[in-house]
């Protein structure tokens, strides 16, 4: 397993070094917020970010992709006949991403990677992907841990975990694709307390001291409270009476599925320019009426209630069982940070896990 | 303003308890600092959850929309204004509105607040008066919320509640405001093609999640021209051609009906400036007819109106 020491400033030449092969996404800094962009000499990496706000799914599950190609033209042979969309799928490395977000393209690949259906594009970007993820203890006051999410050093979505030690970087590679990437990067080996300072930090962040500015209306709880949700049986949390009251403000709009990273729902559209048709997946949400919307009319998701139930139940109930991979949550804080009316998911996973028995109202 | 609280709750508590309401819509403190949540209390002991502070910015005025049965509300000169213009347009029934008024001094905004203090986190916030306290981990800031206010909020003309049942406190004076609100004005000064590569650049990250939409209170058709599917309007891709399509359709569709509070704004999670259409509409609406929306209940929308000296240098 190569291990490899950076100087801070002999970083981000390391990580250029990479452009020769891999097509290079850096977070960089955009208004208030940071988003990942691919590295040319137009942007600037900023590796002291904590979190996107739009989450780098989409290097992997592009907001909208071109499936399928077509042409409306009688006269071609071929016409209505579909056809791939052209396109390669070049080596790509995610350099910064957090573990997290890491995380979820595992939560995501039991939707894109089952034993009846392989989605040949997710594969295919999936595969051509290089996750290089940049380990510090940051969190925020909207973060919390899940079975999918053990805390800032979490390696298990990666394929290189890059410790930020202050004065300077220490790589680790976790498998193949990773030792490929870090050959590429170059560096010295790690001196023995820079190894040492990784384990301290380690082992600092798995009893997590509460970080400064956790909710005080709430306590703490870097935990998802999600231990007793296996054993609910499914019907009653569906049809329990608190649903009404968690949708009470939701404005339906599509901020906390769009800004989650296990968010995985789409639609599929077709597009003809004069007589040259493309078949389109776009990211779609359960909280849009469209989404379920029956070509007959029916909507069998037709109440706000029902899609904000959905939504939640989806995440915290269904994958569950279905998949028995925890939920389905990396515990970015993204949707809890970004709701315009503070829908707060610690809250609703306490009432789906406290749900039967007394519990303390959150009465705030 | 933190001195309403008590008084909002306790006319929440008797419109409650006396039947007058079937349900009183206000604030709740929210799980974060500086948020508050929209609740929709239906019990009198309930009541004691309403708070009232300068985080009660997002427009209550979208959850009377649908609602058949008696409606307690408190409103800002912003959440009255869109209940009028609701009422005008028959999406609410005046006689089952009991407006609880409350003049404002306008509401802070999160993000200015994100920016003036880069990767320091809010732990708690605490108003008193015309003050919020801040806690961060290292120290507490105190800052005038007048000098962060939401952009709306700094342009606001009609800070009172412009109809209510009741109210809370005395009117505050109007501040005086240019005409043309500052983005209005700004869009003005630039060249055609600069407007629009401003526009392209402004909007270019916009995710299509529709929270402006959404947050709006004027925006309630049961079914959005963008959810449409049979015709299909606007493709649903990220292709800019159809974002931009969304928002300038967004804007035309509320031309001489937006009353500015700027729900659209603070819902974007990508702080789009999705206000500057709209503002610039307000502002033209106001030079060639006069007219802002919802400040009269007796005064008919302007696209549903005609008078003879209206502008018709069209008809050619």
């Amino acid at each position: 397993m190569r291990t490899r020491y950076y100087e801070r400033d002999a970083f981000p030449p390391a990580v250029a070094e990479l452009r020769r092969a891999y097509r290079v996404f850096v977070p960089v800094r955009r208004g208030d917020f940071h988003a990942f962009a691919e590295w040319d000499d137009s942007v600037r990496p900023d590796f002291d970010y904590r979190k996107t706000r739009v989450p780098p799914k989409g290097l992997v599950f592009p907001q909208s992709e071109r499936l399928l190609v077509f042409s409306t033209d009688e006269r071609d042979p071929e016409h209505d006949i579909l056809r791939e969309a052209p396109k390669d799928f070049p080596p790509q490395a995610v350099v910064g991403i957090r573990p997290y977000d890491a995380m979820a393209f595992r939560v995501l690949e039991v939707n894109f990677d089952t034993p009846e259906v392989r989605d040949p594009w997710w594969l295919r970007r999936r595969e051509a992907t290089t996750l290089i993820g940049l380990a510090r203890a940051d969190e925020d006051a909207t973060m919390f841990r899940t079975e999918n999410y053990a805390g800032p050093f979490d390696e298990r979505g990666l394929d290189v975990i890059v410790y930020d030690l202050g004065r300077g970087y220490l790589a680790k590679a976790l498998g193949e694709k990773g030792e490929a990437a870090l050959a590429a990067m170059g560096g010295d080996e790690p001196a023995a307390d820079a190894l040492r300072e990784v384990e301290e930090r380690i082992a600092r962040a798995a009893t997590p001291e509460l970080p400064a500015g956790r909710l005080r209306a709430q306590p703490a709880a870097p935990e998802l409270p999600t231990g007793r949700l296996r054993a609910q049986p499914v019907v009653p949390l569906f049809e329990a009476e608190f649903w009404d009251e968690v949708a009470a403000p939701c404005l339906n709009c599509g901020v906390c599925t769009f800004l989650c990273p296990t968010c995985w729902c789409f639609d599929i559209q077709d597009e003809v320019r004069k007589q040259e048709g493309d078949r389109i997946r776009n990211w779609d949400s359960c909280m849009f009426p469209l989404y379920t919307l029956h070509a007959s009319g029916h909507n069998p998701r037709g109440k706000k209630t029902q899609r904000v139930r959905n939504r939640f139940m989806h995440k915290l109930k269904y994958y569950l069982d279905k998949y028995d991979r925890g939920v389905m949550c990396v515990g970015c804080g993204r949707c809890v940070e970004a709701c315009p009316v503070n829908i707060d998911i610690r809250e609703v996973a306490a009432r789906l896990n406290g749900f039967g028995e007394q519990v303390e109202r959150h009465d705030r | 303003m933190t001195d309403y609280t008590d008084r909002l709750r306790a006319a929440a508590r008797r419109l409650l308890g006396e039947g007058r309401v079937d349900c009183f819509i206000g604030y709740r403190r929210g799980s974060l600092p500086l948020a508050a949540q929209p609740a929709i209390l239906t019990r009198a002991e309930q009541a004691d959850s309403l708070i009232w502070d300068p985080s009660c910015g997002m427009n209550l005025a979208h959850y009377a929309v649908g609602r058949a049965d008696r409606i307690g509300i408190v409103a800002t000169g912003c959440v009255s204004r869109s209940l009028v213009a609701l009422a005008l347009e028959n999406q609410v029934a005046r006689e089952r509105l009991y407006i609880v008024g409350v003049p404002c001094t306008g509401m802070l905004d999160a993000g200015a607040l994100r920016r003036r203090f880069p990767g320091r986190e809010a732990a708690a916030a605490a108003y008193e008066g015309p003050r919020v306290t801040i806690a961060f981990a290292d120290g507490n800031e105190e800052l005038a919320v007048a000098e962060n206010l939401a952009r709306p909020c700094r342009t606001c003309a009609h800070p009172n509640p412009v109809v209510a049942d009741e109210m809370l406190g005395e009117p505050v004076a109007s501040p005086a405001v240019p005409a043309v609100p500052e983005e209005a004005a700004a869009a003005e000064a630039r060249s055609a093609a600069e407007r629009w590569a401003y526009f392209c650049e402004a909007f270019a990250h916009c995710i299509r999640c529709y929270a402006c939409r959404n947050a709006c209170p004027l925006c309630y058709c049961p079914t959005c021209f963008v959810d449409e599917s049979r015709p299909q309007w606007v493709g649903k891709s990220s292709d800019p051609t159809d974002t931009r399509t969304f928002h300038f359709l967004r804007a035309l569709h509320l031309a001489g009906r937006c009353t500015d509070c700027g729900a659209c704004e603070r819902a974007c999670p990508l702080d789009i400036p999705v206000r500057h259409l709209t503002s610039r509409l307000n502002a033209e609406a106001k030079a060639i007819y006069g007219f802002e929306a919802g400040l009269d209940l007796e005064e008919r929308p302007l696209l549903d109106r005609y008078r003879p000296e209206d502008l018709n240098d069209f008809f050619k």
